[in-house]
């Protein structure tokens, strides 16, 4: 029987794989047959183990509700979890992911997703006086925990993640990327060398509008997950991609630290370039690093991070995992191989590989920023 | 002289086909339509054959390549001619990182950038001399434990940096030349900056003009200005990092 839980024991799964994102400042929607043919080039970079989506932008007629993405080993899981979510959530809708089984993709766990809302009168707020995005919080991770057979792989609100155990074309094929419409995509190739691939395992992983899709390895994983389990984070899927999205939720959402800033505690610059930085500057980087010491990832990577206002694309800070960037009008690239941005944009206005930990920051123009950093090339 | 489109094709096939190509005696290729092809020509011998790329090849082109000539008409991606042995790869786009990893002979000219790590673990011996040279900018960790072997870095576009962090660590063989001088404090503690006299210019003369006709540049606009030149200070640069000396 096919199990979405984690039963493996492994501390965390190294694994060398591809990503791509796709995003349009202005947002001006796309249709998933871009982001499924630019990943498909980097078909060879995965083995077949795990393959993802996100979507932003896909549920307009239900954007102030959280999508919860949820599956399940069977019916009896699906039941508790509906006790859960009926207790504390106003249900909108609910239904099965729409679906398409393919050859390729024909073993796969209950998908269903629930457009919901936390209730007023639910116990724990009167209790804690929660947020409504710290109750959702709270919910993934009280499911995702204590419900066997049961998974959230998706709680934001406008946005999903689509993914499974299959090369990702396929997955975009079972999932019917090309009937959904979205103004930013990232997509992931998994290659799982440590544990086996699992349908929870695939990326991206999400919690509220935040998705990470990841190529390397997390080697600081236990001093991260320690550090994130003091701020009550369950870290369920024993992966290492899974702490990348929590911390980000942590200093962006909790901390309310800018984006820009959280990204530095992800990838600090040594020490010896801090000292070379001017006065307020060279403070405000010692204390992001000596506060933030057990937030810092280690190891090689680069990741795609999706949000509610935009995407960042970034490296590890020596760059030890391939990542490059491509503009052309109001859409922004960013790929493991060039050869992912060509497929679906031929001739783009710029090309670039961002410098080691200098992320490419892309915000939707609503807000007037439209920054794009990292320029090593032209 | 035959040419492949390479539309949706596989690099297994494309492989395939090249191999067969030179098995039957053809010298010329055109590939079209290439884009994320992987492993082209990888260990492919024969001094005159000569390989015309369309497109955005894939990873690792040229790896164990020992005599033919590549040719990339756009950007290349990363793990340019990976332990080459013989020939010659022309990039007339930017390189990605890892160029010429323990590339051990034949040149690879680059017109554009180059990522990080370029020439790292870059050996020679006796004849085999392998040459890199780069027309544009490198990232960080530039000849990395580089044991033989020759990298020019150019900076064409005379842009105040051209050169990452972490440059020369661990070099303990080969030469760097440089078109301009960089700044010394960024220097790795393993290597020592000399001006390039005029042993130095007529050696690299026959490569800079070679470097300049395969891109159209008039190799006066290379060699107009003086040269610097980076050695190892030590053949054994960490012989005493964990003993006293």
């Amino acid at each position: 029987m096919l199990s979405i839980k984690n039963k493996f024991s492994a501390e965390r799964d190294i694994s060398g794989c591809g990503l791509c994102g796709i995003i349009n400042a202005k947002k001006i929607k796309t249709n998933g047959r871009d982001i499924k043919k630019s990943i498909s080039v980097e078909h060879d970079r995965g083995n077949g183990l795990g393959g993802g989506f996100a979507v932003y932008g896909n549920y307009p007629d239900y954007a102030e509700l959280y999508a919860f993405h949820i599956m399940y080993d069977n019916l009896s899981a699906k039941a508790d979890v509906e006790d859960y979510i009926r207790n504390n959530f106003i249900i909108e809708k609910e239904e099965p992911i729409p679906t398409f089984r393919t050859s390729k993709i024909y073993d796969h766990p209950y998908l269903h997703r629930y457009f919901i809302k936390p209730k007023s009168d639910r116990p724990d707020k009167l209790f804690h006086e929660l947020g409504d995005d710290d109750f959702v919080v709270n919910s993934v991770m009280l499911i995702n925990q204590n419900y066997d057979g049961a998974y959230v792989f998706s709680s934001g609100k406008n946005m999903g993640a689509f993914k499974g155990v299959g090369y990702p074309e396929d997955i975009a094929d079972f999932y019917k990327l090309e009937e959904i419409e979205g103004y930013m995509w990232t997509a992931h190739n998994r290659f799982p060398t440590n544990t086996p691939g699992w349908w929870g395992g695939a990326h991206p992983f999400t919690l509220l509008d935040w998705s990470i899709v990841h190529n390397g390895e997390i080697s600081s994983y236990g001093i991260n997950k320690r550090y994130l389990e003091m701020y009550k984070y369950n870290l369920a899927l024993k992966t290492d991609t899974e702490v990348i999205t929590y911390i980000l939720d942590l200093l962006i959402r909790k901390h309310k630290l800018p984006v820009s800033l959280a990204l530095t505690v992800l990838a600090s610059p040594f020490y010896q370039k801090i000292d070379k930085m001017d006065g307020e500057k060279r403070e405000l980087f010692t204390a992001l690093r000596q506060i933030y010491g057990s937030a810092l990832l280690n190891g090689p990577f680069a990741i795609v991070f999706g949000h509610s206002n935009g995407m960042v694309a970034m490296n590890d800070r020596i760059k030890l995992r391939p990542l490059v960037a491509a503009a052309m009008g109001d859409f922004t690239y960013v790929a493991s191989e060039e050869a992912a941005i060509r497929a679906v944009c031929p001739s783009p206005d710029i090309v670039w590989s961002p410098k080691a930990g200098e992320p490419v920051i892309v915000e939707f123009e609503e807000k007037n920023i439209h920054q794009k950093g990292g320029l090593l090339g032209l | 002289m035959i040419t492949i489109d390479a539309a949706g094709m596989h690099y297994k096939e494309l492989n395939r086909l090249i191999r067969e190509g030179i098995g039957k005696g053809i010298k010329k290729f055109f590939l079209e339509n290439i884009n994320g092809q992987y492993y082209i020509g990888d260990g492919i011998k024969g001094d005159d054959v000569v390989i015309n790329i369309n497109g955005t090849p894939g990873n690792d082109i040229g790896a164990f390549m020992d005599g033919p000539t590549l040719i990339v008409n756009n950007n290349a991606q990363d793990n340019i001619g990976n332990t080459m042995n013989a020939g010659k790869i022309i990039i007339k786009g930017d390189a990605g990182d890892v160029v010429g990893y323990g590339m051990r002979g034949g040149r690879i000219y680059i017109l554009g950038n180059a990522g990080y790590r370029v020439g790292i673990h870059m050996k020679g011996y006796n004849e085999q001399l392998p040459i890199i040279i780069i027309g544009g900018k490198v990232g960080s960790f530039f000849a990395e434990y580089m044991a033989g072997g020759i990298i020019v870095l150019l900076g064409l576009d005379d842009s105040d940096e051209f050169d990452g962090d972490y440059f020369a660590s661990g070099m303990h063989g080969g030469t760097i030349y440089l078109r301009k001088k960089i700044d010394f404090s960024k220097y790795s503690k393993d290597v020592e900056l000399y001006e390039a006299d005029e042993n130095d210019m007529n050696f690299l003369k026959k490569y800079l003009i070679e470097y300049a006709d395969s891109f159209n540049i008039p190799s006066e606009e290379i060699s107009g200005k003086p040269f610097y030149k980076i050695m190892p200070s030590s053949a054994r640069p960490y012989a005493h990092l964990y003993t006293s000396a």
